[in-house]
């Protein structure tokens, strides 16, 4: 299937693909950040359970440095 | 002390944490501030190389209380969505609504400031709302419920200090909750005098992080806020045409 993270088009085999699973693949389950999903917050508590789609849009953002 | 929404600080200078020359330098900056309120953007991260330094991964979070800002929205929901997402890190509950209207002097949108401003208040958000220096704006926004009103002393990086002190005065004065300048400063002496006016705070970046030493500078502007404030406190004398001695007129030598 195909998810856009950040605006770019990745493929997956993975048919049952969590948020979590996502942040695991790119190894940064770890890191202080946000998810959104369609344009909707993904909780953190949520990642576990949230099961991606086909065509899924999801935003992974961090705090950078800023004025 | 500073108190903005539920949170009491014990430094009025706010350090924003773009653009410094290195991430040691960065971090250094912000320990000699002695600030305890620390800007960040909210921006994509690169998952294919997130093992850059960041600032935040090192902070004790203990120690510093986050402001993100909304910076990079050119409309209210766009402020709302980012402003939503700074909250889901689980780290932060306040905001910096910035929501630019002009691209060449990065003045804020008044209307849709407001408007996110109002909608992240509705959400139980600390909202900390830049502005112009629109006395009836400013105005306008603490009636509205805002935690703090943020009038720029001039553009965003321009440093060319405060441009309109009348009018910051005039908001600092009907203002019944923290004014913080922000945007603008370019000197510690711009600082001290935003803080001689009454302001409750100062926000600054580029003035530090711009600066040939912005550890130096970072130390300097600590003082400037604490000082403009103690000068505020003090009480100035009020300002005569001619001049009056200091030295007595009496029992003078013949």
């Amino acid at each position: 299937m195909d998810i856009q993270v950040n605006g770019k088009i990745l493929k997956f085999d993975n048919k049952a693909m969590t948020i979590a699973d996502l942040l695991d693949a790119y190894d940064i389950q770890e890191k202080i950040a946000a998810v959104e999903r369609n344009k909707e917050i993904v909780k953190k508590t949520d990642y576990e359970q949230t099961i991606l789609a086909d065509g899924d849009a999801i935003e992974i953002v961090h705090f950078v440095g800023g004025g | 002390m500073l108190q903005i929404g539920k949170q009491t600080f014990q430094s009025r200078l706010l350090l924003g944490t773009g653009k410094y020359p290195s991430f040691q330098v960065q971090r250094e900056a912000v320990r000699v501030s002695k600030a305890e309120i620390l800007t960040f953007a909210v921006r994509r991260m690169n998952i294919f190389d997130a093992n850059e330094p960041n600032l935040l991964e090192e902070l004790d979070l203990k120690k510093y209380t986050l402001l993100p800002n909304t910076a990079g929205a050119k409309t209210a929901e766009e402020a709302v969505r980012i402003a939503r997402l700074a909250k889901a890190s689980e780290l932060c509950d306040m905001i910096k609504v910035e929501i630019i209207g002009c691209d060449k002097t990065l003045l804020p949108d008044p209307f849709e400031t407001m408007k996110a401003s109002v909608q992240l208040l509705r959400e139980g958000f600390t909202v900390l709302t830049y502005t112009s220096d629109d006395v009836v704006l400013a105005k306008r926004l603490e009636e509205a419920g805002v935690h703090a009103v943020m009038p720029g002393a001039s553009p965003i990086g321009s440093g060319q200090g405060i441009v309109n002190g009348l009018n910051l005065q005039f908001i600092i004065e009907q203002s019944s909750v923290p004014v913080i300048v922000d945007a603008g400063i370019g000197s510690p002496g711009d600082a001290a005098y935003a803080m001689e006016l009454g302001a409750d705070g100062i926000l600054l970046n580029t003035a530090v992080s711009g600066a040939d030493d912005p550890v130096k500078m970072a130390k300097a502007m600590k003082l400037a806020v604490e000082a403009g404030r103690l000068g505020y406190d003090a009480g100035r004398i009020p300002k005569k045409t001619y001049a009056t001695n200091s030295s007595p007129e009496t029992a003078m030598i013949e």
